[in-house]
């Protein structure tokens, strides 16, 4: 009973994490339509903000509350000096941001050294029968379905959600209504920049701290946001839970990597059955 | 029965809830001229889909000289002899007049073989001194002649034309109205079109598509005749003058 | 007529270089012609196929993987070499099955190509444990497949000749040079401008007759097997192979290799090779990470500046310069 119940919570996390690291490339690739190829190096520098953090003797709260900011304004600046000449240019936008993440890992590197740095898991654990699980890792999940709910509400009960949704579909007619599209991307693109900061922050003290931390995530990402389909938010939430589960019953029964393998077979068939992608039968929105 | 050329039974398209194509019987003889007039959203640009094998029939049937076309791929649909020319037309903008009509010759007649009917369709069309020049640059309405010579090149049974004069001049669609005479000696062919002189100068059938479905089959004296095909199309504004 | 002289320039220059360059120089430049073989693959499918595939390094590893088992296990390395691009081309028609005619969008062929690298990646890994052997072939985990042996003449009735630097240099020269020509030819004739018009436009082009699924498939696996030549190529250059082939880094240099040489001209893949790759062995001579760093900036940059590449690029800028130079053309009076 006790291992069911584990093996749940096991679940429960692998799925809640992977749409928390999603989530900031589903506003930038699955709304937007940039293919950002350096998204998991925000997730990556966010963690290493709160490596800052911590190293400064800061919380790890701080840090995490901090990673955001941090990584919004990076966004800010790279939507600005790279992003915006490559709008509509799928392709040359995909390699200019691979350029950035090669570029970024190696900055990271020579500032920071390529070793993996850990940070103390703050909280402690509770107890399941024989099984100690750590109370950040519930902390984790409660994140990521806030931060799914909250940008859930931003985008489709707030003035800024509509504009931006707006400027998504049709960027001539919200100019015509007095709207600078200009600035709706580079808002859009630095919310999921923060977004991908938050994510890498809350996930730096359990998956350690390590320039090539955005390798391991990367493809999952992606892949979760184009199984996803159009319909962004839903669908990667979807894609997250059928994906994450997928991994996590693969490696209970056999090892984390035999895990992605299944997870990723798994997605590739997904997408040759459902080419549009799970929510590509749903009704548009967000 | 081999005088039949095309024929469809009970045709139905769906998306979703909306029935665009709405059992649709239509059948084709061989040689026939067919005019397929109707309002906006009748179904016609979806029937021609259809027909080509882009979109596949909810349910019906499709029977091309007597071949069960109706689950066949695009590519084999076009070897087996039905060529469309679309509404906006779809040519290889980056290519040169010649080399469109080539691609499309070709695939009857062999790299070698090519080369004479290129010539000769250049001449139909009357691009023969432009054949060098890439058709993105084009106006619209030699792209249009560009694609009908692509239909030409491939020399098909059937062809396809989707509103072949839109866009064009009044002479244009004049000389379009001679060329398509002179095509319906070799081929058979349906027409869809909205221009109305166009369609009394070509027609000798017509079938009204309304919503999907049927409305009216006959010579263009007895649609003009027919009341309910007034009603719809010209609105009741019209007979309550006539 | 000049292509004939840029041809024979090419060989000259080729036959000659043992002659200037030191054997370490010869040595690198062999891999970096293998490289440039690998990209050469890329830009058959993507250049003029339309279809970006992140899984060239698939093919690549795949080639050299089978390379070394075929060649540990039977002696014969011409086998071997045949059997790698036997088991790329082999691998690509799968993939290219499943894909192309379950009607994937161009975005997600892509990423499923690149998933198939990243899973090769990932159960190479695990292959470490002396079980996993194809007959005397260790897989070898991350290490890797060792001892494999070196590309060697065999004339039958005499025993195999183990090819020197400089033969083994002349081999994969010509071969670069000869695929190059097949490539350039087949590309200039109807399957290339078929192609061309798949690419531009695909159902136009099943309406006139063609079947665009099938003739993408073919180029799919054309570009598999000059891949997997590349990559029996290397196994045979190196006498190891590990999955570092199928890294993420691997695949998407591939990519660059072609991005900066320009796509659609074939010769361009070459120079794009040898130019990151001579410029990332320089870097590479003060640190690995600067290496990296460079090349993501030169990458950025690339991008915005010379879109289409270099080639491209340098191209037009001549013929910018020629016409500059040349008189205007007088308008014949009609």
């Amino acid at each position: 009973m006790d291992l069911v119940a584990v093996t749940a919570f096991g679940i429960l996390y692998t799925i809640a994490t992977l749409i928390l690291l999603a989530l900031g490339l589903a506003v930038i690739f699955g709304m937007m339509g940039v293919i950002n190829l350096a998204q998991a190096e925000f997730l990556m520098l966010g963690a290493y903000t709160v490596l800052m953090a911590t190293s400064h003797g800061a919380s790890v709260w701080i840090g995490i509350a901090l990673a955001p900011v941090v990584v919004g304004l990076l966004g800010v600046v790279i939507e600005r000096t790279i992003i915006r000449f490559l709008y509509g240019r799928m392709l040359d936008t995909m390699l200019a941001t691979w350029g950035l993440s090669l570029g970024l890992v190696g900055l990271v590197t020579l500032v920071f050294g390529p070793t993996t740095e850990g940070i103390a898991t703050p909280l402690g654990h509770f107890t399941v029968g024989e099984y100690r699980l750590s109370q950040y890792s519930v902390f984790a999940i409660l994140m990521a379905f806030a931060v799914l709910g909250l940008t859930y509400a931003l985008f489709n009960y707030t003035r800024l959600g509509l504009v931006a949704r707006a400027t998504m579909q049709n960027d001539n007619m919200v100019s015509a209504l007095g709207v600078n599209p200009a600035r709706v991307y580079m808002g859009t693109f630095a919310f999921g920049s923060a977004l991908a900061g938050l994510g890498g922050a809350v996930m730096a003290p359990l998956t350690g701290v390590v320039p090539t931390l955005g390798l391991a995530f990367i493809a999952k990402i992606f892949i979760t946001v184009i199984v996803g389909g159009p319909v962004i938010l839903l669908g990667t939430t979807t894609a997250g839970a059928v994906l994450g589960l997928v991994e996590s019953l693969v490696a209970y029964t056999s090892t984390p990597i035999y895990g992605q393998v299944a997870m990723l077979v798994f997605a590739i068939v997904l997408l040759r059955l459902l080419p549009q992608g799970i929510s590509g039968f749903w009704r548009r929105g967000v | 029965m081999n005088d039949v050329v095309l024929q469809a039974r009970g045709l139905v398209k769906e998306f979703g809830g909306l029935r665009a194509v709405n059992s649709v019987d239509f059948t084709l003889r061989r040689g026939e001229l067919r005019c397929v007039i109707g309002p906006n959203g009748g179904g016609k640009s979806t029937l021609f889909k259809l027909l080509t094998g882009q979109l596949k029939p909810t349910a019906g049937t499709i029977q091309f000289k007597g071949l069960d076309v109706t689950r066949l791929h695009p590519h084999e649909i076009a070897r087996a002899g039905i060529g469309i020319k679309f509404q906006v037309p779809r040519v290889y903008d980056a290519l040169s007049v010649a080399e469109n009509l080539w691609l499309s010759a070709r695939f009857r007649h062999g790299a070698t073989g090519a080369g004479p009917i290129v010539d000769r369709v250049l001449a139909e069309i009357s691009l023969a001194e432009r054949r060098a020049s890439l058709v993105g640059y084009l106006s619209h309405g030699d792209r249009q002649w560009v694609e009908i010579g692509m239909v030409l090149a491939s020399e098909p049974d059937l062809i396809l034309l989707d509103e072949p004069t839109a866009g064009m001049t009044h002479a244009e669609a004049r000389r379009t109205a001679d060329l398509v005479r002179e095509i319906n000696r070799r081929a058979t062919l349906i027409v869809v079109e909205h221009d109305m002189d166009f369609v009394r100068s070509i027609a000798r059938y017509v079938t009204v598509l309304h919503r999907g479905a049927v409305l009216a089959e006959g010579t263009m004296e007895q649609i003009r005749a027919n009341d309910v095909v007034r009603d719809v199309y010209l609105g009741k504004r019209q007979h309550a003058r006539g | 007529m000049t292509s004939w002289a840029l041809w024979a320039v090419a060989v000259v220059i080729v036959s000659a270089l043992p002659t200037v360059l030191s054997l370490f120089q010869i040595v690198q430049l062999t891999v970096f012609m293998i490289y440039s073989l690998l990209a050469l693959s890329l830009d058959l499918i993507w250049g003029f196929g339309g279809i970006l595939s992140f899984g060239q390094a698939a093919f690549f590893g795949v080639g050299g993987y089978v390379y070394g088992i075929v060649g540990i296990n039977s002696g014969s390395t011409t086998l071997a070499l045949a059997a790698g691009v036997a088991g790329a081309a082999g691998f690509a028609g799968l993939l290219g099955y499943f894909t192309f005619y379950g009607r994937v969008g161009s975005m997600y062929f892509a990423v499923i190509t690149l998933t198939v690298t990243l899973i090769l990646h990932q159960v190479m890994g695990t292959t470490a444990d002396p079980r996993y052997a194809v007959g005397q072939a260790r897989l070898g985990g991350y290490n890797g497949m060792t001892n494999i042996p070196s590309l060697a003449l065999e004339v039958p009735g005499r025993a195999p000749l183990t090819l020197d630097p400089i033969p083994f240099f002349y081999v994969v020269g010509s071969l670069l040079l000869l695929v190059l020509a097949l490539t350039r030819a087949l590309v200039q004739a109807s399957f290339g401008r078929i192609l061309a018009a798949v690419r531009e436009d695909e159902l136009r082009t099943e309406l006139l007759g063609y079947d665009a699924r099938g003739r993408k498939l073919v180029t799919f696996v054309l570009s598999g097997g000059i891949a997997g030549l590349a990559g029996g190529l290397f196994a045979g250059w190196g006498n190891f192979m590990n999955p570092q082939v199928f890294s993420m880094f691997q695949s998407a240099l591939v990519v660059i290799w072609v991005m900066v040489g320009g796509r659609g001209t074939l010769y361009g893949a070459v120079v794009g090779t040898l130019v990151v790759q001579f410029l990332t062995n320089y870097l590479g001579t003060a640190s690995v990470t600067y290496t990296t760093v460079a090349l993501g900036t030169v990458l950025v940059m690339i991008v915005l500046l010379f879109p289409r590449g270099l080639v491209p690029a340098i191209e037009g800028a001549i013929r910018r310069a020629a016409r500059r130079r040349a008189p205007a053309p007088e308008f014949a009076d009609e």
